[in-house]
């Protein structure tokens, strides 16, 4: 796109970069900066905050209860990742390959159900796996896969599949947006040549959908370490991720800088993880082609 | 050798895997819908419960006609998740291009910035930008509520385009600018069209975030804001009314009607056209 | 092949490019009514009000006939909003979300508003109506002289169980620790009142503010979480209990009056020796545009005939007397609807506890997270 350090390639490169830069650096990067000196600042005792230094917040952060939540948040969301990642890529790899002229029609019909709220979802789920005659435990029995009622609903294993069930569009998107552009006739022609399927998929198909892999655990991990309202609706509030005590620290205990400084902590360290991810797998070196 | 349209449905589900494949892929559809199905069950629940059923009644579907505020607040979810996601997919594109194509000093604080957008909790992006607008003394709104979800999809779009754009042949887009075209033209007739999946998927999540988003709305939001997230969350205290369970029955199975029904249509085309 | 496919999107582009014109179209239409509403009406006071109203409540916590029969009495338009906790309420209000003219503050929220100095002071002689006001009602703790509130609706926070199952229960708080009843018990996911709730057990003050207390209450709910099926909404206690995947659920009162009406195997008991009751209330809060109006609409709110129609639909009790008379005989007959004295004396009101309010979140937190 024009030669490098040209002027073309700056004034193409300045117009796509200005709309974001004007927009992110207003509306996230400012407030951003706020909540970074609320970090630092004092909270009242009724909530608001005075500015100033004060690092003890960040202190606060290594309190072993909410070292342990913190450390439950990451592996629920590298959990979360694995399993998206699990049951989002056949699904995806199902509707790009074999999908044919319904491919729009299906991943639309993927995104539907995700028009409807969370919370009626979340209900519609407690009344499904809640219950001793719940209609889980009911196919359970009819199957003999058990021969009494489990407690399916409000364990932590429930919040994981709702996790699941919640962030399954952010990886099946992405991994469809990079499974639909390359042509498929070179997985045919590889079979043609001999290879088995397996091994088309694991020398050709997967590596170069990896950016859609990276994309999608991205998309999936990050968010889902912020996830606040799953745990409660169908953890019973057991389980008490970051997201929630977060929440709790800017609304029940009112106090803005600790949360602020929670807020920080986890930005940097999972944006740290990410940026570290990326660069193992060598993601951009699949974009100088 | 394969079929040219790029494979139809049922070629080669004669064999074994994509036969698993294919039940794979209903047992996760079933999953997805799973709950949507109890949710419709629910709207035609006798009492105001949206846990136990009582009985038969379509009186759900009578009172959303009669409270103009669900339709009101679905209405404004619907305008503000429209404009957001068109916003946000033209500026995520963009910068999923520049992020891709370019090499430039900064990358990197660009790269940790569009992360880091999609990593900041809710509540701590609400209430910054809340203190944002009224210090900018910028009027609370549908404007402020847009501005906000543009704000936190950007992020989405530019990465699930630049998943599309990794790898890319760009020998074709070399072709066309060989052969004369501007860069504007040849983003418009060359790169657009070879990346509209990746554009779509990023507008559809984009789209989907904006329409169930409730805490940052909650604080951006001013008078007479109240999108369908809003109005629900705040049932919670009281209990959340089959209403919400009867517009949700009534949205999806319309959407479902012009999908389907679109997708038919669509197909019809394809093969007119061969 | 290529051909093909291209039809196809620009298919797509169209219908893109369509809904891109329609959105914004929308917006354009949408946007305006509201900046007009915020630019409108400057200083409060200066020249007759607009005929406007912003209230903001929470869903579903007015009868249907309320704010038609207002419009309808004094052609002022109302607009609704809705908040969904009393936290999140203070935390736009204090980072200087504005605009609105009447809100519906708990107890203990109003007395944190007026510390950080968020409400305007109510001028009585423009609500007569406070006169219906129950004695009981008046001049609570947390605003002693009623200058910046007035009670809108009250309740109790009690248990609801299943009679069938349990048999009727003595009012006390031990069916909830009672470890027969393991996997059936549902406490409320609040800081305040499941802390409350032990506190009470061990005969203390639900605004104790006392270390050992505290600590004691803590150990009490580290024992009790192993028998519970978790910590919920009232409103997912209650059709919890009706269903029986639970047998006892912590709920508020109006919950357990909405499972009793359905279901006669249900019972709700106020536990000694303490439960909790607690009051919303209307507030204007400072900035308001149409501070005039908000006292009209307060004034009406107390009104004998809204008053009862309110308490008919919510289900929960209304502090106004004069409208005891109309309440639905079916409501007025369910336990713990009418309390007699000796039960309404050992109800406590929930208060701002200041500094140890921070006490009370990492407590629960820690209980959640053990």
């Amino acid at each position: 796109m024009g030669k490098q350090g040209g002027r073309g390639w700056t004034l193409g490169l300045a117009g796509l970069l200005s709309p974001v830069t004007i927009w992110l650096g207003l509306f996230f990067l400012v407030p951003l900066l706020l909540i970074l000196a609320y970090s630092f600042g004092k909270s009242g005792i009724y909530g608001g905050i005075t500015l100033g230094f004060f690092p003890g917040n960040y202190l606060k952060v290594f309190d072993p209860l909410y070292l342990e939540i913190i450390l439950r948040t990451l592996v629920i969301a590298v959990l979360n990742t694995l399993l998206c990642l699990l049951i989002g890529y056949p699904l995806a790899y199902f509707i790009t390959f074999k999908g044919g002229r319904h491919k729009h029609t299906l991943i639309l019909l993927v995104m539907i159900p995700f028009w409807t709220s969370l919370l009626l979802r979340a209900y519609a789920w407690v009344v499904i796996l809640g219950g001793d005659n719940g209609i889980a435990n009911r196919i359970l029995q009819f199957l003999h896969l058990t021969d009494h009622p489990l407690t399916l609903i409000f364990t932590p294993q429930a919040v994981i599949m709702g996790m699941v069930y919640s962030y399954l569009p952010f990886m099946i998107l992405p991994l469809y947006a990079a499974l639909e552009k390359f042509d498929w006739r070179l997985k045919e022609a590889a079979q043609d040549l001999g290879a088995s399927r397996w091994h088309t998929f694991w020398r050709v198909t997967f590596p170069l959908s990896l950016p859609g892999v990276i994309a999608g655990s991205i998309l999936v991990f990050i968010p889902s370490a912020g996830e606040f309202v799953i745990p409660n609706l169908l953890g019973g509030a057991r389980t008490v991720m970051v997201g929630n005590l977060i929440q709790q620290q800017f609304l029940q205990a009112r106090d803005w800088a600790f949360g602020s400084a929670l807020a920080v902590m986890l930005a940097v360290l999972l944006v740290g993880a990410i940026m570290f991810y990326v660069r193992k797998v060598g993601a951009d070196k699949l974009e100088e082609v | 050798m394969g079929d040219a349209k790029g494979g139809p449905v049922y070629h080669g589900l004669r064999k074994l895997p994509d036969r698993v494949l294919f039940i794979f892929a209903g047992l996760v559809y079933l999953f997805l819908y799973a709950p949507i199905m109890v949710l419709i069950f629910f709207s035609f629940n006798s009492t105001k419960n949206t846990q136990v059923w009582t009985g038969f009644s379509t009186q759900w579907y009578g009172a959303l006609i009669r409270d103009g505020s669900v339709l009101n607040a679905f209405r404004l979810s619907l305008t503000v998740g429209l404009t957001a996601t068109a916003i946000a997919t033209v500026i995520g594109t963009f910068t999923a291009l520049a992020l891709s194509r370019y090499e430039f000093r900064g990358k990197t604080f660009a790269d940790s910035a569009i992360y880091a957008a999609t990593v900041m909790p809710e509540i701590v992006v609400g209430v910054s930008l809340l203190v944002f607008f009224v210090a900018a003394t910028i009027p609370l709104g549908l404007v402020t509520i847009i501005i906000a979800h543009v704000a936190f999809c950007i992020s989405f779009v530019t990465i699930v385009v630049r998943a599309r754009l990794s790898g890319m042949d760009r020998s074709i887009e070399e072709a066309a600018q060989d052969l004369g075209a501007n860069p504007v033209q040849t983003f418009l007739r060359v790169t657009l069209p070879l990346i509209l999946p990746g554009v779509m998927a990023g507008a559809l999540l984009a789209f989907t975030l904006s329409f169930d988003d409730f805490v940052i709305t909650f604080f951006v939001a001013g008078v007479g804001s109240s999108t369908l997230p809003l109005k629900i969350y705040s049932m919670i205290k009281f209990g959340v009314s089959p209403v919400i369970n009867a517009l949700s029955t009534v949205v999806m199975v319309s959407t479902m009607i012009l999908i389907l029904g679109g997708g038919r249509i669509l197909a019809r085309r394809q093969e007119n056209a061969s | 092949m290529v051909f093909r496919r291209r039809i196809s999107r620009d298919d797509f582009l169209r219908t893109m490019g369509a809904g891109v014109v329609a959105g914004s179209t929308l917006s354009v239409l949408a946007c305006q009514p509201n900046t007009s509403a915020q630019s409108s009406g400057g200083g409060g006071g200066s020249g007759p009000e607009e005929k406007e109203l912003n209230f903001y409540n929470w869903s579903d916590y007015v009868a249907k006939s309320t704010i038609p029969n207002f419009q309808k009495q004094t052609g002022i338009e109302v607009t609704q909003d809705f908040f969904s906790s009393n936290e999140e309420l203070l935390a736009k209000l204090q980072a200087g979300g504005t605009g609105y003219d009447v809100i519906v503050p708990s107890d203990y929220m109003v007395s944190i508003m007026i510390k950080s100095d968020i409400l305007e002071t109510l001028d009585m002689s423009k609500i007569p109506n406070f006169k219906n006001v129950g004695k009981n009602f008046k001049g609570l703790g947390y605003d002693p002289n009623n200058e910046y509130s007035v009670p809108y609706q009250w309740g109790t926070t009690g248990i609801l169980y299943n009679k069938k199952a349990l048999g009727k229960l003595d009012a006390s708080w031990d069916p909830m620790w009672d470890p027969s009843n393991k996997g059936k018990i549902g406490m409320l996911n609040d800081e305040r009142e499941t802390p409350g709730a032990a506190l009470y057990k061990l005969g203390y003050s639900v605004n104790s503010k006392d270390k050992e207390q505290l600590d004691e209450a803590e150990a009490e709910l580290k024992k009790q979480k192993p028998l519970l099926r978790g910590y919920f909404d009232s409103t997912q206690n209650r059709p919890s209990v009706i269903n029986g995947d639970l047998l006892l659920g912590h709920v508020f009162s109006g919950d357990a009056f909405l499972a009793l009406s359905q279901d006669e195997d249900l019972d709700y008991i106020i536990p000694e020796p303490a439960a909790t009751r607690w009051t919303d209330n209307m507030a204007i809060p400072k900035g308001a545009e149409h501070p005039d109006n908000a006292h009209k609409f307060i004034n009406y709110i107390l009104g004998a005939k809204t008053g009862a129609a309110l308490s008919n639909y919510t289900y929960y009790n209304t502090p106004n007397e004069a409208a005891l008379p109309m309440i639905d005989g079916a409501l007025k007959n369910l336990p713990g609807y009418e309390l007699d004295s000796s039960v309404f004396d050992r109800l406590q009101i929930i208060e701002d506890v200041g500094a140890a309010t921070r006490e009370y979140s990492t407590l629960f937190t820690s209980v959640k997270s053990s």
